[in-house]
């Protein structure tokens, strides 16, 4: 095995609904090291912040990894500058605990918005260990949605669901799982998305008493155990998501902290974001 | 390296009247506002002074002092003589770092402790760090740095993991003796503590950066944003390598555990120093990573990095710093240099002093930390008085940023991927001074091995490993 120098290639750039965008990047050593639930830390150019995206595919052959990710922020907006065939400064990876795949029975896997990437690694992982995977693509409205066909192989089927109904059915993520609840037992469910989708996943699944796994979005610094800048409250205590997670337990977290902890710099990420906009002029 | 012996001097009263050179430093109100260096070095002249006040022990005991047992009477003599250059040839010999190690060393409990002239009565130790430091930085000002000569090439490939001291000075060793090099860092730039932890006005960034430009000129590999663990096993690194170097340092931060401790604000001093040292926070119009800026802030600790992280904070525009520590002023850990320079800029000292809960607003970011007081008890088995609490003296000050500063433990990332690697305690377990871990093949040193200590012994136990790894290499015996 060669152990070299590694630069970040762009290989390809498509956008998948407005501010979504899947990037291909070469990146050899972690397309072959990664599992499923686990992520990656990029830099985009100097300057930037090292931010966490999930691997939400990878082909050893090729060399690259997939990233799927949503402009929400100055290093999101500098990686969508970044032409194919450009690269990007540093990624690091693969971080994170794997997901714990086994073969338990029937598995929902939900999608909520940007979380449907990082969801489409682990349905894969359950199908080929056996599992019937239904996926879950959730989103407010059906601009919003993608990686369909993709979940569809992944899965044995999907569901969508919108906020609007503009696309499948309309409701809620939990909705979805109240309904799938009804046909028949679920062994496990993994919701991944935004926060307060999370929170409410795992509060009606606390309830159906159906074991959840989540998987947090905390600002994180190295990803690599160093800072504890990515610590949440698990079940009471403090568990560090990049090297204790990201997957937890959705029942034993606690959300609220999390939601905090996430608006820390909210004024300096407004900061960051007008740089960029005087750079561009 | 045997001390070299100078003629016993006969103009020892003369020595002994010349006063210690004082170094200058930057105004503690000017250099409480920039991230520019604070110590501003010798010059010639006040190097050449400094090292005439050695008297050329027969038995120099400054050499025991230093954990890498550099010739000190050997390069001070050439100092005197005003031969510069042949001084650093000596002091490089031995240490690879001077730049670095004469600026952080902690000197007065190693070399300059044992130092005769200072047992003299009213008189003070030669400042042996300061003219390590005034010799390294006139061979970086264009003095005479002669190229490293490297060994033929014996075609053996060596990887090391981590570029902290320890790291760089094994590479430097190994591509010396004509091995194949390459470096692997998880973060995306090479230095470990010295960039992510030592503040720019403590040790120059660049000055780390030009040590390492000159061990690629070496022809040794740097490879960054590549975790050993993760990116690919130890056990997959043996497979194309002759040998492992591991020096993965001890970067986990403590924490105390205490109610509200995960409020918005509330940093480890790693979080904290990475975000404005390696991230580079405190020039926000160059760099997009934020990091809290209080008006009050409260740092926990009495080492090394709590100076540090109180003295960040005052550069980033602070009001107010605390100091909060359990013990008293004496137990103190960091450098005496550096607890003067913090209590020059301002830094409150609130010792005897313990938090026990923090308190945060409805948006979960903290303002306030409570404390209790402490005495001193009963010597404990480290034979310093161990604090215990004062019953009802609970008592709070605001703050808007809380830095952590308690300590770290060994980085668990290769030992928790790496089940057949011996540990203790979650430190990598090398037998003997050489390095050799439970795996074949495989060294550890540094702080991975020793628990946070120093730069020194860091670079120390990387040299020595060299050593044994070259031999490992020409002989494979294990
Ligand atoms: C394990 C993990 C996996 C993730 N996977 C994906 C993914 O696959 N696709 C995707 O689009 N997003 C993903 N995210 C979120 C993504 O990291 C943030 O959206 C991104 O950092 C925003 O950066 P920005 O500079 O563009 O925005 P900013 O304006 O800086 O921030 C917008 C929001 O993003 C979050 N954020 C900011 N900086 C960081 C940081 N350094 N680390 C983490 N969060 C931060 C904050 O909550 C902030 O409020 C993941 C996060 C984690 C922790
Ligand atoms: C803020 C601060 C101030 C200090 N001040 C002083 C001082 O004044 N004087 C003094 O003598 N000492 C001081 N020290 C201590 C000194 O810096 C350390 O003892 C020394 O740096 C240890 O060197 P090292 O090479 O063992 O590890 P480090 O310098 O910790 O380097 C380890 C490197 O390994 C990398 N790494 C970790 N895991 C992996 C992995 N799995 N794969 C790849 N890379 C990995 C890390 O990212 C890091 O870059 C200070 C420490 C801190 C934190
Ligand atoms: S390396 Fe440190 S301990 Fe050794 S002589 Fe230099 S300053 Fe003193
Ligand atoms: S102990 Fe002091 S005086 Fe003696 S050789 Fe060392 S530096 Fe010189
Ligand atoms: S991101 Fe620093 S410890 Fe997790």
């Amino acid at each position: 095995m060669e152990f070299l120098k590694q630069s970040f290639e762009l290989l390809e750039k498509r956008e998948l609904a407005p501010k979504v965008t899947l990037y291909r990047v070469l990146a050899p050593q972690v397309a072959k090291a990664r599992k499923a639930g686990q992520f990656v830390i990029v830099r985009v150019c100097e300057g930037s912040e090292r931010i966490p995206l999930t691997i939400a595919d990878a082909d050893p052959v090729s060399g690259s990894v997939t990233l799927v990710v949503q402009e929400v922020g100055s290093s999101t907006a500098r990686m969508a500058k970044v032409p194919v065939g450009g690269c990007f400064a540093d990624l690091l990876g693969p971080l994170g605990a794997p997901t714990h795949v086994a073969k338990m029975g029937t598995v929902v896997c939900v999608g909520g918005g940007i979380g449907i990437a990082p969801v489409h690694p682990i349905a894969q992982a359950m199908k080929a260990a056996g599992n019937r995977v239904i996926g879950v693509l959730a989103a407010r409205n059906t601009g919003l949605l993608f990686f369909r066909e993709e979940m569809r192989k992944a899965c044995d089927e999907v569901r969508v669901w919108t906020d609007d109904g503009s696309d499948g059915k309309k409701g809620l993520a939990t909705d979805a799982i109240r309904e799938i609840q009804a046909e028949g037992p679920i062994a496990t469910v993994i919701a991944i998305g935004p926060v307060p989708m999370m929170k409410f996943v795992s509060k009606l699944t606390r309830e159906l008493g159906i074991p959840t796994q989540v998987s947090l979005n905390p600002v994180m610094v190295d990803g690599t155990g160093m800072c504890g800048g990515c610590r949440v409250s698990v079940g009471g205590k403090a568990k560090f998501v990049c090297v204790d997670g990201p997957e937890f337990d959705g029942h034993q977290v606690d959300f609220d902290e999390l939601s905090r902890r996430q608006a820390i710099y909210k004024e300096d990420e407004r900061h960051a974001m007008e740089r960029l906009q005087k750079e561009v002029r | 390296m045997a001390p070299t012996i100078a003629p016993v001097p006969k103009d020892l009263k003369a020595r002994f009247k010349t006063l210690r050179q004082d170094m200058p430093n930057q105004d503690p109100i000017a250099r409480g506002k920039n991230f520019q260096e604070v110590a501003l070095g010798f010059d010639a002249e006040a190097a050449k002074l400094e090292a005439y006040r050695c008297i050329y022990c027969k038995e120099p005991d400054c050499v025991n002092g230093c954990p890498v047992g550099i010739d000190i009477p050997g390069f001070l003599h050439e100092v005197e003589k005003g031969d510069f250059s042949s001084a650093l040839g000596i002091l490089k010999s031995t240490n690879l770092l001077p730049a670095v190690c004469g600026r952080v060393c902690p000197q007065e409990e190693q070399c300059e402790s044992l130092c005769k002239t200072g047992k003299s009565k009213g008189n003070k130790p030669v400042a042996i760090g300061r003219v390590e430091r005034f010799l390294a930085d006139w061979e970086r000002a264009g003095g005479v740095a002669k190229p490293q000569e490297v060994a033929p090439a014996t075609g053996k490939k060596v990887a090391v993991v981590g570029s902290g001291p320890a790291g760089l000075a094994c590479a430097a060793d190994l591509a010396r003796a004509g091995h194949d090099v390459v470096i692997f860092e998880a973060f995306h730039k090479p230095g470990g503590v010295l960039v992510y932890g030592i503040p720019e006005f403590r040790l120059p960034k660049k000055i780390v950066a030009d040590e390492i430009a000159a061990l690629e000129k070496m022809g040794v590999e740097i490879v960054c944003n590549f975790a050993v663990g993760l990116t690919a096993t130890l056990e997959q690194l043996q497979e194309a390598f002759d040998a492992i170097f591991v020096a993965t340092g001890a970067g986990l931060p403590y924490f105390m555990d205490l109610p509200g401790e995960n409020l918005g604000g509330i940093y480890s001093a790693n979080e904290y120093l990475t975000r404005v040292n390696l991230m580079g926070a405190f020039d926000p119009d160059h760099n997009d990573t934020p990091v809290v800026r209080g008006k009050n802030v409260v740092v926990v600790g009495g080492g090394n990095v709590a100076m540090d992280a109180a003295r960040t904070a005052l550069r980033l525009g602070a009001e107010k710093v605390r100091l909060v520590y359990r013990r008293s002023h004496d137990e103190m850990p960091a450098r005496g240099e550096e607890i003067e320079h913090a209590e020059e800029e301002g830094i409150d000292f609130t010792l005897l002093t313990t938090p026990v809960r923090y308190l945060g607003d409805d948006k979960g970011r903290v303002v306030g930390v409570e404390c209790r007081r402490m005495e001193l008890g009963e010597p404990g088995p480290d034979g310093r008085r161990k604090p215990v609490e004062v019953a009802g003296s609970e008592h709070q000050y605001p703050a808007d940023v809380v830095v952590v500063a308690i300590g770290n433990g060994p980085n668990p990332l290769v030992p928790r991927t790496t089940p057949q690697l011996e540990t203790k305690k979650g430190k990598i377990v090398a037998k003997d001074d050489s390095g050799r871990t439970s795996m074949k093949g495989v060294f550890a040193g540094g702080d991975i091995v020793l628990g946070a200590a120093t730069v020194i012994l860091a670079m120390g136990a990387g040299r020595k490993a060299a050593a044994s790894m070259n031999e490992y290499l020409a002989t494979g015996a294990w």
